[in-house]
């Protein structure tokens, strides 16, 4: 994955398949202790404490449809990389929460990406999920989710064009507003 | 136009193109429209999938076809990713590997206008998996 914004995609698809109904996404940055760190929660099925410790290993994956899983660890190999962690915890019938952090100059961190873009594609898939995206910087904090959206925009297709380039315009004027990083 | 920041500008950037916006009375029945499931797991999305899913959505909205663009897992073809299935209404969901820019234009233009079907199909007994 070359940027954050993939990670963040591919991730939010395991809480998407763990069957959450409610997905909070939180990137929180600080140019004053040098560190960006994304956490991923949900209330999803969560995992018991055998395949909490395989979801680590890329050779072990809950799909039958391959033999291997790598986005866990991709993005702990990007955090570890990076100077920073990664921690998975998770409770069976509860939920889960990710966090993976990256020293933010690290020269091997990945770049944001065009997260705007990322969380249009998926506010649209997920348009019955609850799902928040946070972003905290030194100067500020910025939130959006799918039930302010829905009650802003009513019943039409978010996939209409005046909605797509207001949503995406919505989420990048914010937060250039806040100083995010690239 | 002013730039949109909040919520209330969402809306009332809503409401000014209400006129231009078609309610969609089908989107209850998505058996009635297009669909265009695209792969997005790890594999997928390493292969550009996020490209190829905006692309479809601001391609058949420039040749004004009803469809529905979904993001879906991982179908198993990792060797062919970007793959997107697409289901015609009353037919059998087909599934296409590779499907960079230009193959976006060749399925919307030969498969979804005009039934055609292009190269680049897997060409297996294939079932919508349903995560």
């Amino acid at each position: 994955m070359k940027t954050l914004s993939e990670h963040i995609l591919d991730i939010v698809q395991n809480s998407v398949r763990a069957g959450a109904k409610m997905i909070e996404i939180i990137v929180a940055e600080s140019k004053k202790n040098d560190l960006c760190s994304l956490t991923i929660n949900d209330n999803g099925c969560g995992m018991d404490e055998e395949t909490l410790k395989q979801a680590i290993n890329p050779f072990f994956t809950s799909r039958k449809t391959r033999k291997v899983g790598l986005g866990i660890p991709l993005l702990k190999q990007n955090a570890e990389t990076a100077g920073g962690g990664f921690s998975l915890n998770s409770q069976l019938n509860i939920g889960t929460v990710l966090k993976a952090e990256f020293q933010l100059s690290h020269i091997d961190r990945p770049p944001m990406g065009d997260i705007w873009n990322t969380l249009y594609l998926l506010f649209l898939s997920n348009r019955n999920t609850n799902l928040t995206y946070r972003h905290k910087t030194d100067t500020g904090n910025f939130s959006i989710n799918t039930s302010e959206l829905k009650e802003a925009l009513g019943n039409v297709s978010w996939q209409e064009k005046e909605i797509r380039n207001g949503i995406i315009e919505l989420i990048k004027t914010n937060l250039e507003e806040i100083g995010a990083t690239k | 136009m002013s730039k949109i920041k909040s919520l209330a500008d969402l809306r009332k950037m809503k409401d000014d193109a209400q006129s231009k916006i078609k309610l969609r009375e089908n989107s209850d029945h998505p058996g009635q429209l297009v669909q265009v499931k695209v792969g997005m797991a790890t594999c997928g999305i390493a292969s550009g999938a996020k490209e190829t899913m905006k692309f479809f959505i601001e391609e058949l909205e420039q040749e004004a076809i009803d469809a529905v663009v979904t993001q879906t897992g991982c179908m198993g073809f990792c060797y062919a990713e970007p793959t997107v299935e697409v289901i015609l209404p009353n037919k059998e969901p087909i599934v296409f590997g590779n499907v960079g820019k230009e193959k976006v234009h060749q399925i919307i233009d030969a498969y979804i206008k005009r039934g055609e079907l292009v190269d680049g199909m897997i060409p297996i007994n294939f079932k919508t998996i349903d995560d």
